[in-house]
């Protein structure tokens, strides 16, 4: 059996083997990642086994001399957070160097956004970061209102509010479950999940789903609360700071946790700065940059609230950010039902905003506008506008440009588990393959987001 | 702040607008790297890149419109660059040199549109597996009826 036809039957082996082939066929040598892909990737079993073997005769076995171990993580692990792949390069226990491999959930979606009309587009960014689908829309909505210069009702944007901290407050309920889970805490994943479990019964009362809800249109929400949804909150922020007292009883004081955590996957500020992380990982090593303070956006300016910080900036430290961060959650929630105002809860542009349904019945001007909405769609002014929110992992961005049509001429979503995730190689090298899966779990990356 | 640039960078800046609250300087396509450093290094103290994203535009000359979203949280405001990398054979300075973090943001904007940035460490496909044939954010990319690429695999 020819090599070739051998590898036809390993299309992963195809990747790295044509990345080799394509790159002599240009003259130029692989790039680093290219390099460590085909080093895993760009050999049949077969093969890979007889350059072990090879390798194992030609070993040196004196202290210093070691080869560096190459292993991959991924992109189906239980540690991995999703399908990220990692290749690392170990020496005995210890990272070496590592290179995220992502792309596995890519799916188009800026090229799909292309081809819909401006509120259809709103269902495919809201399936991106998959945790926090109300800061997917919240930044497309806002960037699309940017163009249009359509200002949305008080209600409306405090409703935003209160939806996007309660993203926030799930989000980071998965984040500690699963970062528990990984780290060998089994019990703080159920703990988290019941609340979080309450967190999408009140998604489903709001919107009808539990995920991917498209509930923020272009010019507000595309319905009021419902009856029964505000008592239901309200029992809910009742429980959750005792809630939150549970789980930090659980782990902040518990030394397992602590050894794993702290000290554990520290670069200086300013390297997290120029590599443009933000969110609970800038804040942990000091940086207090959050959207919501230095330029709010929907409201925020009304809100009380801290930006929690803290200094170590090891794994530890973004923990225990993302606790007080739910806490800081709450109460902005409870000062959001406090002081709800009346009103409608979108714009009244019929050029923009579906008329309200009763009017179809007798209005003939409604149901041609409600008709030409729905085939058409709505025009935005030509121009583009970069609208940027903070997401439960740092400051999620959307670029949009418009031709002047109903269809966008382009959507671009700045994700930031996307730019966090290029911290994971200097916050992880040097340290143990152990620690690589804590400094995962804290980085929080969605892979949704990451891939698009 | 276009003033700033050009006396730093002389002759860099093109056009500078304000709109929707936004400020856009478009700078040359060689000056991009110098620009940048000037913009991050002198007052206006851009410490941070947000992203670097490109648009198509296939009648355009330029053709491949790059936006780069810079964010000072010294002063908190914002700009963004922008740069025409040219239909033909479209390559722009890498500016990985001045904010690590425009590495991924770049292999993106090349594996999506094709745009080649030079002195970049690792310029190779991110989101598309190595092997990918186009880049599918071009207008012309087709979108139905495209060969499935992955038939090896069924």
């Amino acid at each position: 059996m020819s090599t070739t036809d051998n590898a036809s039957t390993f299309p992963l082996a195809m990747e790295g083997r044509e990345a080799v082939e394509a790159a002599t066929r240009e003259g130029r040598a692989l790039t680093p990642t290219e390099r460590i892909i085909a080093s895993v990737e760009a050999y049949t079993p077969q093969e890979a086994a007889e350059r072990t073997l090879a390798n194992e005769m030609l070993a040196d076995t004196r202290p210093g001399t070691r080869e560096p171990l190459i292993i991959n993580l991924g992109p189906n692990h239980p540690s991995t957070h999703g399908v990220l792949r990692v290749i690392v390069e170990l020496d005995g226990e210890i990272v070496r160097d590592v290179t995220p491999v992502i792309g596995y959930l890519h799916t188009g979606i800026e090229k799909q956004c292309e081809n819909k009309t401006w509120w259809q587009a709103i269902t495919c960014v809201t399936r991106m970061d998959y945790l926090a689908p109300f800061a997917n829309i919240h930044a497309y909505t806002l960037g699309v209102e940017k163009l249009l210069q359509l200002d949305i009702p008080p209600r409306a944007a405090w409703i935003r509010v209160l939806l996007s901290e309660l993203n926030r407050l799930a989000s980071h309920l998965v984040f500690l479950g699963t970062s528990g889970l990984e780290m060998g805490a089994m019990s703080i994943f159920f703990y988290c999940y019941r609340e979080r479990d309450e967190v999408l019964d009140l998604f489903e009362m709001v919107s009808g789903e539990r995920m991917n809800h498209r509930y923020f249109q272009v010019g507000g929400c595309a319905q009021d609360l419902p009856e029964g949804f505000i008592p239901r909150l309200q029992a809910l922020l009742d429980i959750l700071p005792g809630r939150i007292d549970e789980y930090e009883a659980l782990l902040t004081g518990n030394p397992i946790w602590q050894d794993r955590l702290k000290g554990i996957g520290v670069i200086p500020a300013e390297q997290l700065l120029n590599l443009g992380v933000t969110g609970p990982t800038l804040r942990a090593a000091g940086i207090p940059l959050d959207l919501r303070k230095s330029q709010p956006y929907s409201g925020y300016e009304h809100f009380q609230f801290d930006v929690p910080t803290e200094i170590a900036g090891d794994a530890f430290a973004r923990y225990l950010v993302r606790v007080r961060e739910m806490r800081e959650s709450i109460k902005i929630m409870q000062q959001v039902l406090d002081g709800l105002p009346e009103g409608p809860v979108i714009a009244d542009d019929r050029k923009v905003v579906l008329p309200p349904r009763e009017e179809l019945a007798w209005s003939m001007e409604a149901l041609i506008h409600h008709f030409k909405l729905v085939t058409e769609g709505f025009m935005v002014p030509e121009g583009e506008a970069y609208a940027t929110i903070e997401s439960p992992r740092g400051e999620m961005g959307c670029y949009v440009v418009s031709d002047g049509g109903p269809k966008p001429y382009r959507v671009h979503m700045r994700d930031p588990s996307f730019v966090n995730l290029q911290a994971l190689r200097p916050l992880s090298k040097g340290g143990y393959l152990a620690d690589l899966i804590a400094v995962i779990a804290t980085l929080d990356p969605v892979m949704g987001g990451v891939d698009r | 702040m276009s003033a700033q640039i050009n006396a730093l960078v002389p002759g860099a800046v093109v056009e500078e607008h304000e709109a929707l609250g936004e400020l856009t300087i478009e700078v040359t396509a060689d000056r991009i790297l110098e620009a940048c450093r000037a913009l991050k290094d002198g007052p206006t103290q851009f410490s941070r890149l947000s992203g670097v994203t490109c648009a198509d535009f296939p009648d355009q000359p330029g053709r491949f419109r790059l936006a780069y979203h810079l964010h000072s949280i010294q002063t908190g405001s914002r700009a963004r660059l922008r740069v025409w990398a040219g239909g033909l054979d479209p390559e722009v300075d890498s500016v990985t040199s001045v904010w690590a973090g425009a590495d991924w943001q770049e292999r993106e904007v090349f594996d999506q549109f094709g745009v080649r940035f030079k002195g970049h460490p690792d310029l190779c496909r991110i989101l598309n597996p190595l092997d990918w044939d186009g880049h599918p954010l071009r207008r012309d990319y087709p979108i139905g009826g495209e060969d499935v690429q992955f038939t090896d695999a069924v």
